[in-house]
């Protein structure tokens, strides 16, 4: 029978170890439905889940919602919306009582005396010609502005199919800040011209991407597994689809047989009431779902699936140590 | 000291649940060493565990609280958190 230890040498098993009780119980929260963007492609406002639930306005219920959340084991709170910057004494309540990421544009700089410490992701969609086309304006210039050099901040950069050829300069300018970067692919679910991947555009940005980790290791956190898993869609030979998400919301996942998932997760509205279905939008077609995050997960959530080789098991650790450094449980 | 027939019996079943659950291959529950570190070297995660947990609890008829999940590091410290249980339920009754 393969064990860790004889799949994996000194070095490789120290790392797992690292992670290996993580335990990493996570949930998304939508903060607020109100955002100071109107992004093409975004899947909060193309799917109306903005008008799900009417937002909880009594910054006394949100604290007592995270205290529940707190208790039902949650220990990694994801802050998206709308901007949850919109709100910081809502993102108060979560930073005082769980470790807390918050996605944010970058427009609004979070005050670092008031959060410390807290992990922010700024969305980045592409060049200035990108996110003038995508996002109405050049949020990077703002951005960057704001959180240069900011030691507990990165850029999530959702690559487009126009970006082809053209992240290196992307990447080099969010070094020039003195920032880390996260790569993803955009999943249009608008469905805006000559956004939508083919699938020799996906083995295009794959090399890049690999690329890109290769030259600047620096400043990009990511795995070349990652790279295969998100351009691809498939792990260990199995396709990404509705039967194999892991970020399904729990008390409404009803899937039979039930893969392997994320234990507890849930994305709330900001009704602090509704539940999402998933991570990311209702729908969105799961088969050709880029969130980067779920598809970390449905790593994370299949490691025995992963024993079959070292390299199999090397992949997940990358994988696992990918997402810890994201969400710091370990450090860069 | 030796471990008791009972014992024996108990690490061999839960040997078998785990090997069951988590469908196992090329080990029997004689060949498990119940000393071999669940998550550590087996690779068991959270999920797995929870999944084992439900059998357990419907094959011994005790309550395993999540809060524990992290003291079953073998198939050993299983068998003596599950007698541990069971004693204190036979305390309680008496």
């Amino acid at each position: 029978m393969q064990t860790v230890s004889t799949l994996l040498d000194q070095d490789w098993y120290e790392r797992y170890k690292a992670i290996s009780r993580l335990n990493i119980r996570s949930s998304i929260y939508d903060v607020t439905n109100q955002c100071n963007l109107r992004c093409k492609g975004c899947f909060f406002f193309s799917s109306d889940e903005h008008k799900a639930a009417p937002e909880e306005e009594d910054v006394t219920r949100w604290e007592a919602f995270v205290d529940r959340e707190q208790a039902r084991g949650v220990n990694l709170a994801i802050l998206i919306g709308g901007e949850p910057t919109l709100y910081l004494d809502r993102v108060e309540a979560f930073y005082r009582r769980l470790p807390t990421y918050c996605a944010t544009n970058g427009l609004i700089k979070i005050p670092r005396e008031r959060f410390p410490g807290m992990m922010v992701g700024i969305s980045l969609w592409g060049d200035e010609e990108d996110e003038r086309l995508l996002r109405g304006k050049d949020a990077f210039a703002v951005s960057s502005r704001n959180y240069a050099g900011d030691p507990d901040t990165y850029y999530l950069y959702t690559i487009t199919p126009r970006q082809l050829g053209r992240t290196e300069r992307i990447i080099r300018k969010i070094a020039d800040t003195g920032l880390k970067v996260h790569m993803q692919l955009l999943s249009n679910d608008e469905e805006v011209d000559g956004f939508s991947w083919t699938p020799s555009q996906l083995a295009d940005i794959r090399v890049e991407m690999d690329a890109m980790l290769e030259s600047y290791p620096k400043t990009v956190i990511s795995c070349r597994y990652y790279h295969e898993i998100i351009t691809t869609g498939r792990m260990l030979g199995r396709p990404f689809a509705w039967n194999e998400c892991p970020s399904v919301t729990e008390p409404l996942d009803d899937r039979n047989p039930r893969p392997k998932r994320l234990i507890r997760f849930i994305r709330w509205a900001a009704d602090l009431k509704t539940m999402h279905r998933c991570c990311t939008s209702a729908t969105r077609d799961c088969t050709t779902c880029k969130d980067g995050a779920a598809h970390m997960s449905w790593v994370m959530v299949n490691k025995r699936a992963h024993m079959r080789s070292a390299k199999d098991l090397q992949n997940w650790i990358e994988v696992y140590e990918m997402f810890a450094k994201l969400y710091r449980f370990i450090p860069w | 000291m030796p471990e008791s027939k009972e014992t024996r019996e108990r690490i061999l079943q839960i040997a078998s649940i785990i090997i069951e659950e988590l469908k196992l291959e090329e080990i029997t529950p004689e060949s498990f060493d119940p000393d071999l570190d669940l998550v550590d070297e087996l690779g068991v995660d959270s999920m797995d565990l929870a999944t084992v947990a439900l059998v357990l609890q419907d094959e011994y008829g005790v309550f395993i609280d999540e809060d524990d999940y992290p003291k079953l590091k073998t198939v050993r410290l299983i068998a003596e958190y599950l007698q541990s249980r069971l004693q204190g339920r036979k305390g309680k009754d008496a």
